[in-house]
C-alpha cells in the first residue's frame, strides 16, 4: 500500500457565489463557497478545487476572501483556477490561502508564465490546465481554449509533455468531448497523456457515475479524478466514491 | 501565552501553517516572523518551506536567520516541515546544495527509473497526495494518531539519514524512504500537517503541547 489516488470535487465561482445546483442536506446556503467546501471536507475530498469563471471584471477580485475563509478553516489542499494571467495573480492567489494554482489559455498564449511562475513559487504549486478534443493532430487531440470552441493548433500529448518540461508540477486534463455528457472520461486520452508525462494527472469531464472514476484510475491511468456535477446534485457524496474505489481494488484515503 | 515563531524568509505563502496551528492553540501566539530577534524570543518554532532547497538556503542567510534558527533547533521545542526538513541535514542532490548539518545525511531526489507501482503502474514526481505514515516507535508528537494515518505530500526530494535511531517514520513510494525525524527538542516532516486534515491537526496540537 501507499500513494492514495485522489478525489476532488470542483466548484464553479461566480462573483463570490458557488453557481450549480448543490443539493447537500441541511444546508444553509449552496451558494456560500466556504459552506459547501466544509461540507466536502467533511465527506472525506483529498482537495478542492475552485474554478473561478466570473466574466465581469468587477467581480473577479471575489475569489479571493473566499479563499482566505476556506483555508483559516479547512486544512486541505485547495487549487484555484481561471482567469490566472501573470505570475501576479499566482501571487496573490498563494497568499490568500491557495496552495494550487491552475492556468489554462495564458500558458497556451504565453508558456513562459509556466515556468516563470514554477521558478518563482515551486512546480509544487503550478497546475496548468488542458482543455482537449478530438483533432486532427498527431495525437488524434486538439488543445481549445474557451469551452471547447476556440482551436489553439496545439497537439494535447505534445502540449502535455511541454508543460511538463516547464515545470508544470501537476495537469488537469479535461476532455471537452465528454465535458457535461456524463458518459465518462475520454479513456484513451487519459491513458495517453498518463503514459506521456512524469508529473501527477488528474483526469476530469464527463463523470456520470462512480464507475467512471474506476476507470479514470484504472484504465485512464489517472493518479486524480474530478468532478462536479454527480457531487453537487447530491447523487453521490466523495464517501461514496471512495467506498465504490476501494471495492473496486483502488487504494484511497478513508 | 505561548509565543510560536513560524520563519518568514521568504520562500511561499505560510499562512496555510499559521492558520491550521492557530486553530489547535487558540490561546497562543502564532507570528510569522523573519526577524532572528523575533525567533529568539519564541517558545516555540517552526520552520516551514517550500520550493527549491538551493533558494530557501540562499534566503535564509540573505536575512541572517541561520543562527537563529541553529540556537532555535538546540534548544526549544522546532517543528521541520517539508523543506525545513531537508535543509537540516548535511547535503541535497538538489542543487547540489550545502544543508544546516544538523544532522547527518544527504537528500536524494526518486529517480524516475525505479518509479513504478507492484501492478507496473508508473509513478508520478512529484510524489503528490496523501501517503500512509508509519511510525518507528512512540514519540509524543505521534499520540492519538493511528500508525498508518496518512498525511498529504508533495516533493520530489527524501530524506536519507546517516544516523540509526534518527527516523520518527516511514512512507513508500514504492520503496520505503523516511518521512520523519525526531531528535531531542527537533521533530521534522517531509508532510505537509497543515494540509493534512484531523491528522495533521493532530500532530500540530501535540507540538504545541510537547515538552521535549
Amino acid at each position: 500500500m501507499g500513494l492514495a489516488k485522489r478525489i476532488i470535487p470542483c466548484l464553479d465561482v461566480n462573483a463570490g457565489r458557488v453557481v450549480k445546483g448543490v443539493n447537500f442536506v441541511g444546508l444553509k446556503d449552496a451558494g456560500d463557497p466556504v459552506e459547501v467546501a466544509r461540507r466536502y471536507n467533511e465527506q472525506g475530498a483529498d482537495e478542492v478545487t475552485f474554478l473561478d469563471i466570473t466574466a465581469s471584471s468587477d467581480g473577479r477580485g471575489l475569489i479571493l476572501p473566499i479563499i482566505e475563509a476556506v483555508s483559516a478553516e479547512i486544512f486541505i489542499p485547495l487549487t484555484v483556477g481561471g482567469g490566472v494571467r501573470a505570475v501576479e495573480d499566482v501571487r496573490v492567489l498563494l497568499n490568500a490561502g491557495a496552495d494550487k494554482i491552475s492556468m489554462n489559455t495564458a500558458a497556451i498564449l504565453n508558456p513562459r508564465l509556466i515556468s516563470d511562475a514554477a521558478h518563482r513559487f515551486g512546480s509544487q504549486c503550478i497546475v496548468v490546465a488542458i482543455d482537449a478534443k478530438r483533432a486532427d493532430t498527431p495525437s488524434g487531440w486538439g488543445v481549445f481554449t474557451h469551452g471547447g470552441r476556440n482551436a489553439t493548433g496545439l497537439d494535447a500529448l505534445a502540449w502535455a509533455e511541454e508543460c511538463a518540461r516547464l515545470g508544470a508540477g501537476e495537469l488537469l486534463l479535461t476532455s471537452m468531448d465528454r465535458d457535461g455528457t456524463k458518459e465518462g472520461f475520454d479513456l484513451a486520452l487519459t491513458r495517453a497523456v498518463s503514459d506521456a508525462v512524469g508529473v501527477p494527472l488528474v483526469a476530469s469531464g464527463g463523470v456520470g457515475n462512480l464507475q467512471h472514476l474506476v476507470d479514470g484510475v484504472l484504465k485512464g491511468g489517472a493518479d486524480a479524478v474530478l468532478a462536479a456535477s454527480i457531487f453537487h446534485y447530491g447523487e453521490y457524496t466523495v464517501r461514496q466514491a471512495k467506498d465504490f474505489m476501494a471495492a473496486a481494488g483502488i487504494e484511497v484515503r478513508l | 501565552m505561548t509565543h510560536i515563531a513560524v520563519i518568514d524568509y521568504g520562500m511561499g505563502n505560510l499562512r496555510s501553517v499559521a492558520k491550521a496551528i492557530e486553530h489547535v492553540a487558540p490561546n497562543a501566539t502564532v507570528e510569522v516572523t523573519g526577524n532572528p530577534n523575533r525567533v529568539r524570543a519564541a517558545d516555540r518554532v517552526v520552520f516551514p518551506g517550500q520550493g527549491a532547497m538551493p533558494d530557501c538556503m540562499r534566503e535564509l542567510d540573505h536575512r541572517n536567520l541561520r543562527p537563529a534558527l541553529l540556537d532555535a533547533a538546540r534548544n526549544k521545542p522546532f517543528l521541520g516541515l517539508c523543506i525545513g526538513l531537508q535543509m537540516l541535514f548535511d547535503t541535497s542532490e538538489e542543487g547540489p546544495t550545502e544543508g544546516l548539518g544538523l544532522f547527518s545525511g544527504k537528500v536524494l531526489r526518486f529517480s524516475e527509473e525505479h518509479l513504478f507501482s507492484v501492478d507496473g503502474q508508473r509513478l508520478k514526481i512529484p510524489h503528490m497526495g496523501w501517503n500512509e505514515v508509519w511510525q518507528l516507535g512512540v514519540h509524543p508528537l505521534w499520540r492519538s494518531i493511528p500508525d498508518g494515518a496518512r498525511f498529504y505530500f508533495v516533493h520530489s526530494y527524501y530524506v536519507q539519514e546517516r544516523d540509526s535511531g534518527l527516523a520518527a517514520a516511514s512512507s513508500r513510494y514504492p520503496h520505503s524512504f523516511t518521512c520523519a525525524v525526531a531528535r531531542d527538542n527537533v521533530f521534522a516532516v517531509q508532510f505537509h500537517p497543515e494540509k493534512s486534515a484531523a491528522a495533521g491537526l493532530a500532530l500540530l496540537g501535540n507540538f504545541v503541547h510537547w515538552k521535549p
